[in-house]
């Protein structure tokens, strides 16, 4: 019954599927939430640029039928940054996971919210580093089981809203690969927003992270899901912080206003240049 | 195609090296700046910070060298003319997104203000330890441009020829300054920009559906056409090895096709992209090669030497990068031997001496850095070398 | 459907029926469709696609209610679900899509 076209084949690269994702991996469901988000915010989609670094979830960009950059471990915040400061027009989105985006890529995260680039992160956390076989991670909770703490992590995991709250972003929401269409509307929202939006994706890895730690597949992670998770919208991201099979709070934390960062260049160079300066984003307006 | 006026500074200006790359920069139509302060670096920064407002262009200081020079070359996928600038330890960090750069065929413009090292090393004095580093410093094989200019004027006309080149092949170039030339102050005529030939990227503008990003057209020296975001064609750019289509391809072949004309694309344009100076080669016994702020010292070492009487001539690069092979090894079979000057313990000599393959001697004047070499420390090697 | 109460006008509202369409040979058996579909209308085959794994099959297709939840949750991009053909196109087609999660804690 393959007659019909896949309703996504004009946002996905289908001549590259099957894709390279485990089976009951959640970053699949991620890109599906995306290509519904696109859709839904109907922004023109040759105006839209991905970027992912590198890992599982830094393959997200090479299945995407827009314009799409894969980049270098870490680095797929700055080199979004350069292509949405380079042309304001674009809506520049990040996808990319929780190590490359926080731990190798962390300082670029915390600067880039700070300055209010206006870009879209969408951070797929599945609490390790997956493709290089299941290490620990920014996000490794206490106590939990991989290939470089074999006896269990002890290090404090980051938490990402809490983060991104801290360090400026405008928009900041969690949700889980189960809740998708709770993440459509979230991405939706953070693409049609202004300044640097964050939303965090909690996604299985039952290849890795739940074998080492002997929790199932892929449908058993989405059930824990279904059982840990508390919807609280606009919780204080202080208390977000995700410990090892506890509850996940989730949903929509930080909505809030501040310039974005060519806004606040075009301001202080209109207060110095008055007249003699053209606005640099005024095609984004 | 001719400058674009706006970013054009007509006239006679006294210049320091720094302010003349930035010069250099705004005449090629470079529009967008990312860039981390560092020593002896930092002003080429600054006067872009401060004359880009005025000419439409984007300044954003980064936190560090490894978002700088992502940023560039994401700022050059959006269509922009991109540049950074840093020094030694700062280049180091960019060696990560140079691979990168190399690998996914981005012009932008890379500057080096060379600095003593290793490491942190001689912050405000010079060197030209990076030569090296220039070429190999990002894992892998492939093949970039380097330029070394010896004047305030050559930073202004060499960071033009440095993004058209790199527009042309689609490949960073670096601008190899160092320290000296960097904060030397002399006078820089800046043309109209009605005499500046400025080179912009070729675009493909063929079916969207049939772009392939990195399809070689015939004719069109191993370099592919470029599409900017935004523009429609929707392509996928990729660090991992990729075939035509950009997709990821794991295997040997590809790998072969895909390396090779990274490398093919510069070795192969070698003649168009090489350039270097002579004087007083001819008839010359002793050839000293140099480059950069040594170059400045050799012409009075070279003074010293022919009123001494002795028969030598200077050949200075200008492309550090392709090394100009073809001319060298014309040189080596004419001379008696071949004298390096350069400040490190020996790096370009190593090319020297691959080029000239034992068909005339060859003879290094290194130095650590710090400050530039003494004429007659290297008056006195031409002589040894004219023995 | 299944009601615990019949609605009134339960004989007049056409319930959307869904035309399921699985892309055999891409799906991983990680059976998030199975488990979620809130009709029961799908199973993991006995058999093997060609990759080697059970793939998902329609037993049910009669109380596919065209909610497409498989299709949104479906990590591979393997299965998708439209209006079936005869059926007048009604709101619920696009609504469903952007509507809140039947999955709630």
């Amino acid at each position: 019954m393959n007659e019909a076209a896949h309703p996504m084949e004009s946002i996905l690269r289908m001549d590259r599927m099957p894709h390279i994702w485990c089976p009951g991996c959640g970053i699949g469901t991620v890109v599906t939430a995306f290509a519904m988000a696109l859709q839904q915010a109907g922004i023109p989609l040759d105006k839209i640029a991905v970027v992912s670094g590198i890992g599982c979830s830094g393959r997200v960009a090479g299945y995407i039928k827009l314009d799409s950059f894969h980049t270098t471990h870490g680095r797929a915040i700055p080199f979004a940054t350069g292509l949405k400061l380079a042309n304001p027009e674009l809506t520049v989105v990040v996808i990319s996971g929780d190590g490359d985006l926080i731990a190798i890529g962390g300082n670029h995260f915390i600067h880039a919210a700070r300055r209010n680039v206006d870009i879209k992160v969408f951070c797929i956390n599945n609490f390790n580093y997956a493709m290089t076989g299941g290490q620990l991670g920014p996000t490794t909770p206490e106590p939990a089981i991989t290939t470089t703490s074999p006896y269990g992590a002890f290090e404090n995991p980051f938490n990402l809203p809490f983060l991104a709250e801290g360090s400026g972003a405008v928009y900041v929401a969690r949700w889980t690969a189960l809740h998708i269409r709770r993440l459509t509307k979230s991405m939706t929202e953070a693409l049609l927003k202004k300044g640097f939006s964050f939303v965090e994706i909690i996604a299985p890895c039952p290849t890795l992270y739940s074998r080492r730690n002997r929790l199932g597949d892929g449908l058993d992670e989405l059930r824990h899901y279904h059982d840990k998770s508390v919807i609280k919208h606009g919780a204080d991201t202080r208390e977000l912080d995700i410990s090892y099979r506890d509850k996940i709070v989730m949903g929509k934390f930080v909505d809030r206003e501040r310039p974005t960062f060519v806004e606040a260049l075009d301001k202080r160079f209109t207060e110095v240049f008055g007249k003699k300066y053209e606005p640099y984003g005024k095609v984004a307006t | 195609m001719k400058a674009d006026a706006k970013g054009v500074l007509t006239g006679a200006h006294y210049l320091d090296g720094d302010h003349a790359c930035a010069e250099g920069a705004l005449a090629a139509g470079c529009r967008f700046f990312a860039g981390y302060p560092i020593t002896p670096s930092t002003e080429v920064a600054e006067r872009i910070a401060s004359r880009f407002p005025l000419v439409g262009g984007l300044f954003v200081q980064m936190e560090d060298e490894l978002a700088s020079m992502a940023a560039i070359l994401g700022a050059s996928w959006a269509g922009k003319k991109s540049m950074t600038v840093t020094s030694g330890p700062g280049f180091s960090l960019m060696m990560e997104n140079i691979g990168l750069g190399a690998m996914t065929e981005t012009p932008c413009v890379i500057v080096n203000v060379q600095r003593g090292g290793p490491s942190t090393g001689l912050p405000t004095l010079p060197g030209q330890q990076d030569m090296m580093q220039a070429r190999w410093g990002s894992h892998g094989d492939y093949e970039i441009i380097a330029v070394v200019p010896n004047s305030p004027q050559e930073c202004f006309d060499l960071t033009i020829e440095a993004f058209n080149l790199s527009e042309k092949y689609r490949v960073p170039v670096m601008v190899m300054m160092d320290e000296c030339v960097g904060h030397m102050t002399e006078r820089v005529d800046i043309p109209a920009a009605s005499e500046l030939e400025v080179y912009n990227r070729k675009l493909y503008d063929g079916p969207k559906d049939q772009y392939l990003p990195y399809k070689v057209e015939n004719g069109n020296g191993q370099v592919p056409l470029m599409a900017n975001a935004g523009d429609g064609y929707r392509f996928h750019i990729t660090g991992l090895t990729h075939d035509e289509r950009g997709y990821p391809a794991m295997n040997a072949e590809v790998q072969q096709q895909c390396v090779s004309r990274l490398m093919d694309k510069i070795t192969g344009n070698a003649a168009d992209i090489c350039r270097y100076e002579e004087h007083r080669l001819k008839g010359a016994e002793v050839v000293v090669v140099t480059y950069g702020i040594s170059s400045r010292v050799t012409m009075r070492a070279i003074e010293l030497a022919q009123a001494k009487g002795l028969s030598v001539g200077m050949f200075r690069l200008i492309t550090a990068w392709p090394f100009p092979e073809k001319r060298i090894k014309e040189l080596a079979e004419k001379v008696k031997s071949l004298v390096m000057v350069e400040l490190n313990m020996g790096q370009m000599v190593h090319e020297l001496e691959r080029c000239v393959a034992g068909r005339a001697k060859v003879f290094l004047s290194p130095h650590a850095g710090g400050w530039v070499h003494d004429p007659d420390d290297i008056l006195k090697l031409i002589q040894e070398a004219a023995k | 459907m299944r009601y615990w109460r019949k609605p009134l006008d339960a004989d007049e509202i056409e319930v959307p029926r869904g035309d399921i369409h699985i892309v055999e040979s891409q799906c991983k058996g990680c059976g998030f469709c199975v488990e979620y579909c809130p009709r029961d209308v799908l199973e993991l085959a006995s058999g093997y696609n060609l990759k080697g794994y059970h793939p998902a099959v329609v037993v049910n297709e009669a109380e596919c209610v065209n909610c497409q939840l498989c299709e949104i949750i479906c990590p591979e991009f393997s299965i998708f679900v439209r209006l079936k053909n005869n059926q007048p196109v009604c709101a619920t087609d696009i609504d469903l899509r952007k509507g809140v999660d039947i999955i709630e804690s």
